[in-house]
């Protein structure tokens, strides 16, 4: 009898934990929602918001109606079969279906808003409505599937705790291929190839947005472990989270001060964002210095994509991809370098001794995921262009998406300056 | 020497800058302006309620020339104005009497140039 009540008030703790996380990592939207807006011109800023507003309702309905059989169904080693609807679906953890549902959920719908930056200021709305239902509802819950549902990479012990390959990853390529397919804003390269800088209309919004994702990101990792336990692992977790994320943004600072002569703030901003990033797969398996360590390497690593980016013409008004795509890929592989079989990995790290093992299934892990997102976005890219069309017109773009899209400003009683 | 000043649609300015570039007119003011002509408004809806916004955003151009620029400028304006639908703009041709560079007190000509 006494275990039993023991056993109950465990799952009423962890399900509250997994709740309140679950509430965290869905205020990230709000996180997303300013970045984007605040790194965007004014003109466009009622569609942006539209569109981070309208993917989180896709992703839940679209995550509720076909994703979680995908992703956590009965099924094969590709993809799940069964829970439609959430009907006959069970729970993935201990915590009731609803409460991992929820948690779930709300990780699809961050995979989703990060690609409405990389396509910011020239996506058309409709197409971007049909993208992010397709992508929550079929895309992410199929690499879900392999790497949490008991899929093909979790049977070879890949391991991505909370989603720098499954979110991040997902989110980022599915952004590299919309912005290379829908073409650069107007105006952001000149017929000699340098490239013009659109500076975003709020830095205040996108600082606000940094510090609600990184506020939601102690929902998102430190939640990741679906039970309080003793306390051990979502401590670690949160330190990891916060480590990884300051000395990214210390780093990017650093970059970007040595290379362009001042600490530019949009940029140590996504230093921060992608330490988070890169943290995201290895912060229950790792020490607070080698957290350090990873979100070093990630602030250098975001300022060296987005001068990247510049240089081949990729247009990604926020840095998305470098954010993202490029942190998720060096998250992963973290996870070999410096995850210790100690706390829980099933194979030493590289520098503990574990050899090329771990490192190797990461590597193979995460090429696999960028591959299969990078062709099956491009199918449904190719299909959205062709029917409904991905760009805006020019004169549309010219004169913003706000009023071409929505028929309303954003700041209306402002004036503001759409002549360029 | 002229005072040239043109309304045109906000959006038809990087057009226009590229036209006049292209004629070798590199200096321009430029600044944010309301009005309203043939075009008359446009509508917008919020929450539901569609309301006629009058007066429309417009970009304002001068350009100070000496006489042998006014007709390039006047070309680069129109190729790079001109859609042929109503609100394209207008160009306003003036007569400037002087014109002072404050830094070396240059006057006529060879302070505009």
């Amino acid at each position: 009898m006494e275990k039993s009540i023991i056993y109950a008030s465990a799952v009423g703790v962890d399900t509250l934990w997994v709740l309140l996380a679950a509430f965290l990592v869905f205020f990230m939207q709000a996180g997303f929602g300013m970045v984007e807006a605040g790194f965007i011109r004014a003109k466009n800023v009622c569609n942006i918001l539209t569109k981070n507003f309208l993917d989180f309702c896709m992703a839940s309905l679209g995550f509720f109606i076909f994703g979680y059989a995908i992703m956590f169904g009965a099924g094969n080693a590709i993809f799940g079969l069964k829970g439609w609807f959430l009907i006959g679906a069970e729970s993935g953890s201990r915590v009731p279906l609803y409460a991992f549902w929820l948690f779930q959920a709300a990780f699809c719908g961050a995979s989703a808003t990060i690609v409405a930056g990389g396509v910011a200021e020239r996506m058309k709305f409709i197409a971007y409505l049909m993208y992010s239902f397709i992508i929550s509802a079929f895309i992410y819950p199929v690499v879900g599937h392999w790497v949490w549902g008991g899929g093909w990479l979790s049977q070879l012990n890949f391991t991505d705790f909370a989603g720098s390959t499954v979110v991040h990853a997902v989110g980022g390529f599915s952004a590299l291929v919309g912005t290379m397919m829908i073409k650069p804003r107007s105006g952001k390269y000149n017929p000699d190839g340098s490239a013009n800088a659109i500076a975003g209309h709020s830095i205040p919004l996108a600082s606000l947005g940094v510090f609600i994702l990184w506020f939601g990101w102690f929902g998102f990792n430190p939640g990741s472990t679906l039970s309080v336990g003793n306390g051990e692992a979502i401590a670690r977790i949160a330190i990891n989270t916060n480590l990884a994320a300051a000395s990214g943004g210390i780093s990017a600072m650093s970059a970007v001060w040595r290379r362009f002569g001042k600490p530019d703030l949009s940029m140590s901003m996504n230093g921060a964002l992608a330490g988070l990033v890169a943290i995201t797969a290895s912060c229950a398996f790792v020490e607070p210095w080698a957290a350090i360590a990873i979100g070093i390497t990630a602030g250098f690593v975001v300022v060296s994509g987005v001068v990247l980016m510049d240089k081949l013409h990729i247009d990604d008004p926020v840095g998305a991809v470098p954010v993202h795509g490029f942190n998720g890929i060096w998250g992963t592989l973290a996870v070999g370098i410096f995850g210790q079989k100690a706390l829980g990995l099933s194979h030493n790290g590289l520098l503990y001794g574990g050899g090329l093992r771990q490192v190797g299934v990461q590597t193979l892990g995460v090429i696999s995921v960028v591959l299969f997102v990078t062709v099956s976005m491009w199918v449904v890219f190719t299909l959205i262009n062709r029917f409904v069309g991905l760009r805006v017109s020019r004169e549309e773009e010219l004169k913003g998406l706000d009023i071409g899209e929505h028929g309303m400003e954003s700041y209306s009683g402002f004036q503001i300056f759409t002549a360029q | 020497m002229k005072l040239i000043i043109a309304m045109i649609q906000p959006h038809k300015l990087p057009d226009v800058k590229k036209a006049l570039y292209d004629n070798e007119v590199y200096k321009m003011t430029v600044t944010n302006a309301l009005g309203c002509g043939q075009q008359k408004g446009y509508t917008e809806t919020y929450r539901g309620v569609i309301h006629e916004i009058n007066l429309l955003k417009k970009v304002r151009l001068e350009i100070a020339v000496n006489e042998d620029f006014v007709k390039p400028t006047i070309d680069a304006i129109i190729k790079g104005a001109r859609t042929g639908n109503i609100g394209d703009g207008k160009i306003f041709l003036l007569d400037l009497p002087e014109c002072i560079r404050i830094r070396t007190g240059e006057t006529g000509g060879g302070a505009i140039g």
